[in-house]
C-alpha cells in the first residue's frame, strides 16, 4: 500500500511538472503579463493522484477480478444463449425491422456500421489469420469507391455494374501491394502498406484532371432496384438490407475460408512462416490470396459507402480509417468473426452515439481502447480453431 | 539395397560470409535406410539439414533426389514449399509448431502439398472439396493415432508435453508423404523412456511408409541403436561415414569429439 502511495505520488509529481505550462501560465495580452493560477495545479495534481491510486488498485486486483467473473465470461462464441435458436431468431427478426422503426438516422449510422463490420472482416483475413499487418487497408476501401465513382462519372456505369469491376480493381490492387512485400514481416511490413496506402490518397487529391481532386465526385446514384424509382428515405432502407446481405456473404466466406486449406494455410503462415514453408505451403500464393480476398471485401464495400453518401473525396481514406478498421480487428481478437462485429459497435456505433459528449468523446474511446489492451489484450472473443468429431472415425 | 540413393548430395558448400559452414560435404541416402549424422556441435548440421531442405541456397555444390520414376532431379535452389512436395520433410531442433492450430490441424497443414482444391472449392463448398476435406481429416486423425496422439486431437498445439510435440512434428512431417524424413535432433530433451517409444517410433514408420531417414542426433545410445549408416561432420566437413561400429573406432572421429590425444610422457 505504501508503495503504492509512493508511486502515485511520483507519477502526480511528474504529471504535475508535464501539466505546468498548460494549466498554471496564463499570457495575459493586453497587460502584457503573466497570471500563475496555482489552484490550477493544485486540482490537477489531486485528480491525478486518486486517479493513479486506483489504477494501480484495479491492475493489482486483476487476476482476483476477474476469476469472480464466471468462467468463459469472454468466450461469447460459446454462448449457449447466443447460440440457440429462439434467441438468433428474436435478434434477427429486431435487426431486420430496425430501419422500419427507426429513423432515417440510426437506419443510415447502422448502414455506416455493417460497412465497417465488412472491413473488420476483409482485414481480419489479411491480419488475423495471415498476420500480414496493414497499415494502409483504406487504400482498398479508396479503390473501391473511386472505381464506382469513377466509372458513373465518365462512362455512367449504375450501381451494379461498377460494383463487380471496384471490387475486382481493390482485389487486383491487394495482389499488386502483395509482390512488393512478399519478403517483408512485421514492422517493415506495417510501414510500406502504410506508404501505400498515402500513395493511393495522394493520387486521389492531386490528379485533379481525373479524379476532380480534393473536391470530390458529387451525385453518385444509389443501388437500382429492377428500375423502380425510390425516395431517398426508402432507397436508405433498401441499402440497408443489401447490406445485410453483404454482411452475411462476408461471414460466411469468411468462415468457410478460415476452415478450408486455405485458411489453414493463412494460420500456418502467421504461426511460423519457415515451418508452414517446409510443410508444402506455398507462401506466395498463400500471401497473395489473403491480400487478394481482404481488398476485394474493401473494394465492394466501397463501392456501397459511395453510393449511400452519394459523394467520395479523398478525405474519407486516410490513415485514420486504416487506424479504425485495424482497431477493429485488434480489439475483437485477431480472427474472430463475432469479434469483429461486437469491436464495430463499440468502435463506430460508440462515438456516433455519444456525440452529446462532445469533444470528450474521443477521450473516452482512448480511454476504452487502453483499458481493453490492458485487461483482455486478446481481444474481446477469443478466436479458437475449429474442433473436429471423429466418432464417426474408426 | 538398390542402387539408386533416395537422396545424393555432392559436395555442397555453404558459407556466410568468411565462415565455410560447409565445405564439400557429400553423402547419399538409401531408400529404407535409417541413416544418422552426428557431429560436435557446430560442426554443421542443421546448416546441412537448412542447405537440403531449401531453406538456405547452397553456394556450391548440388543435391538431386529421386523421382518416383527413379530418375534424380536436382532440388537445390528450388524453394522448400517445393522440395516438400518432391518427396522430403523434416522436423526442426527447436521445435516449430503451429501452437495456437489445434494438434489435429498442424497435421492436417502437411497434407497441404497433396490435395488440390483451391479457396473458390471452399467458397462454394463443392463436393470434390468436401470430399477431400474429409479424406484430409482421416488421413491425419490416422497419424495421430500412429504416433499415439488421437487423444489431443483438439487440443492447442502449444498445450501438448514437450515429448508429444516432438511425435506431432513428426506426425505433420509424414502428412506431407515424404520418401525420404530428415529428423533434426528427434530426441533432443526427451528422457531414456521417451527415447526408446522415439526409436520404436521410427522403426515403425520406416516398415509402414517404406521411407529412409536421416536424423541429426546427440545420444549415442540411440544413434548406434537404430541406424544403418553413421555420417560423422566435424567443422563443416564429412570427416567419417560407416556403420555404427565402424564409427565407435574410428581415431579421426574419437579426436573429433575428444579432441588431440597428448602424449604426456615426453
Amino acid at each position: 500500500m505504501k508503495l503504492r502511495i509512493i508511486h502515485s505520488l511520483i507519477i502526480t509529481f511528474w504529471f504535475m511538472l508535464l501539466c505546468f505550462p498548460l494549466v498554471v501560465l496564463k499570457i495575459d495580452y493586453l497587460e502584457k503579463s503573466i497570471r500563475f493560477r496555482w489552484i490550477n495545479l493544485f486540482l490537477t495534481g489531486l485528480c491525478v493522484f486518486f486517479i493513479s491510486l486506483l489504477w494501480r488498485y484495479f491492475l493489482s486486483r486483476r487476476r482476483k477480478y476477474f476469476l469472480r467473473l464466471p468462467e468463459h465470461f469472454f468466450d461469447l462464441h460459446q454462448s449457449r444463449l447466443i447460440r440457440s435458436k429462439p434467441f438468433l431468431f428474436i435478434f434477427s427478426l429486431v435487426f431486420l425491422s430496425l430501419p422500419l422503426i427507426l429513423p432515417n438516422y440510426h437506419t443510415s449510422i447502422l448502414i455506416t456500421a455493417m460497412i465497417y463490420v465488412v472491413l473488420g472482416l476483409g482485414l481480419n483475413i489479411v491480419v488475423g489469420l495471415a498476420g500480414l499487418l496493414d497499415l494502409g487497408y483504406a487504400a482498398f476501401f479508396a479503390i473501391g469507391g473511386y472505381s464506382f465513382a469513377l466509372l458513373n462519372h465518365y462512362f455512367g456505369f449504375g450501381f451494379w455494374a461498377s460494383l463487380p469491376i471496384a471490387a475486382s480493381l481493390a482485389c487486383l490492387g491487394g495482389v499488386l501491394l502483395g509482390i512488393p512485400v512478399l519478403r517483408l514481416r512485421g514492422d517493415y511490413l506495417a510501414i510500406v502498406t502504410l506508404g501505400f496506402g498515402e500513395i493511393i490518397r495522394l493520387i486521389l487529391e492531386n490528379w485533379e484532371a481525373f479524379t476532380k481532386g480534393p473536391s470530390g465526385i458529387p451525385d453518385l446514384p444509389k443501388p437500382g432496384l429492377f428500375g423502380i424509382q425510390l425516395d431517398f428515405y426508402s432507397s436508405t432502407i433498401y441499402l440497408y438490407y443489401l447490406l445485410i446481405l453483404c454482411m452475411l456473404a462476408a461471414i460466411l466466406v469468411t468462415k468457410r475460408l478460415s476452415y478450408s486449406k486455405t485458411g489453414r494455410a493463412w494460420v500456418a503462415l502467421r504461426e511460423d512462416e519457415i515451418a508452414a514453408q517446409s510443410m508444402g505451403i506455398d507462401t506466395t500464393k498463400t500471401k497473395l490470396t489473403a491480400f487478394g480476398i481482404g481488398a476485394f471485401w474493401a473494394g465492394i464495400v466501397g463501392a456501397f459507402f459511395a453510393s449511400k453518401n452519394s459523394f467520395v473525396d479523398p478525405s474519407s481514406f486516410t490513415f485514420h480509417e486504416s487506424a479504425i478498421i485495424l482497431s477493429i480487428v485488434v480489439l475483437g481478437g485477431m480472427g474472430s468473426i463475432l469479434g469483429v462485429i461486437l469491436a464495430t459497435m463499440i468502435l463506430v456505433l460508440l462515438p456516433e452515439y455519444l456525440r452529446f459528449l462532445e469533444s470528450y468523446r474521443m477521450l473516452i474511446f482512448g480511454a476504452i481502447m487502453v483499458i481493453m489492451m490492458v485487461f483482455r489484450p486478446e481481444g474481446l472473443v477469443k478466436s479458437v480453431r475449429q474442433q473436429y468429431d471423429f466418432k464417426n472415425l474408426k | 539395397m538398390t542402387n539408386h540413393p533416395v537422396l545424393s548430395v555432392h559436395k555442397i558448400s555453404m558459407r556466410f560470409g568468411g565462415l565455410n559452414a560447409l565445405n564439400k560435404v557429400s553423402l547419399q541416402v538409401f531408400p529404407r535406410e535409417i541413416a544418422a549424422l552426428i557431429g560436435p556441435n557446430g560442426a554443421g548440421k542443421t546448416t546441412f539439414f537448412n542447405c537440403v531442405t531449401g531453406i538456405y541456397k547452397p553456394s556450391g555444390g548440388y543435391i538431386e533426389l529421386n523421382g518416383p520414376d527413379l530418375r534424380p532431379k536436382r532440388i537445390n535452389g528450388l524453394k522448400p514449399n517445393l522440395i516438400t512436395r518432391s518427396g522430403l520433410a523434416r522436423t526442426f531442433q527447436n521445435i516449430r509448431l503451429f501452437e495456437n492450430m489445434s494438434v489435429l490441424e498442424n497435421v492436417m497443414v502437411g497434407c497441404h502439398c497433396r490435395t488440390t482444391s483451391n479457396f473458390l472449392n471452399a467458397i462454394i463448398q463443392t463436393s470434390s472439396f468436401k470430399k477431400e476435406e474429409q479424406g484430409v481429416i482421416e488421413k491425419s486423425y490416422e497419424l495421430l493415432k500412429l504416433v499415439g496422439l488421437q487423444g489431443s486431437a483438439n487440443l492447442s498445439a502449444k498445450n501438448l508435453p514437450y515429448a508429444e510435440q516432438r511425435s506431432l512434428e513428426i506426425a505433420r512431417a509424414l502428412a506431407t508423404e515424404p520418401r525420404l524424413l530428415l529428423l533434426d535432433e528427434p530426441a533432443a530433451g526427451m528422457n531414456p523412456q521417451e527415447t526408446t517409444k522415439l526409436d520404436q517410433l521410427i522403426m515403425k514408420i520406416r516398415e509402414r511408409f517404406n521411407l529412409a531417414v536421416l536424423l541429426i542426433e546427440h545420444d549415442m545410445k540411440l544413434v548406434m541403436r537404430i541406424s544403418d549408416k553413421v555420417f560423422v561432420m566435424a567443422q563443416g566437413e564429412k570427416i567419417a561415414e560407416g556403420t555404427p561400429g565402424e564409427i565407435q573406432n574410428n581415431p579421426r572421429v574419437i579426436k573429433a569429439y575428444l579432441g588431440e590425444e597428448v602424449d604426456v610422457v615426453s
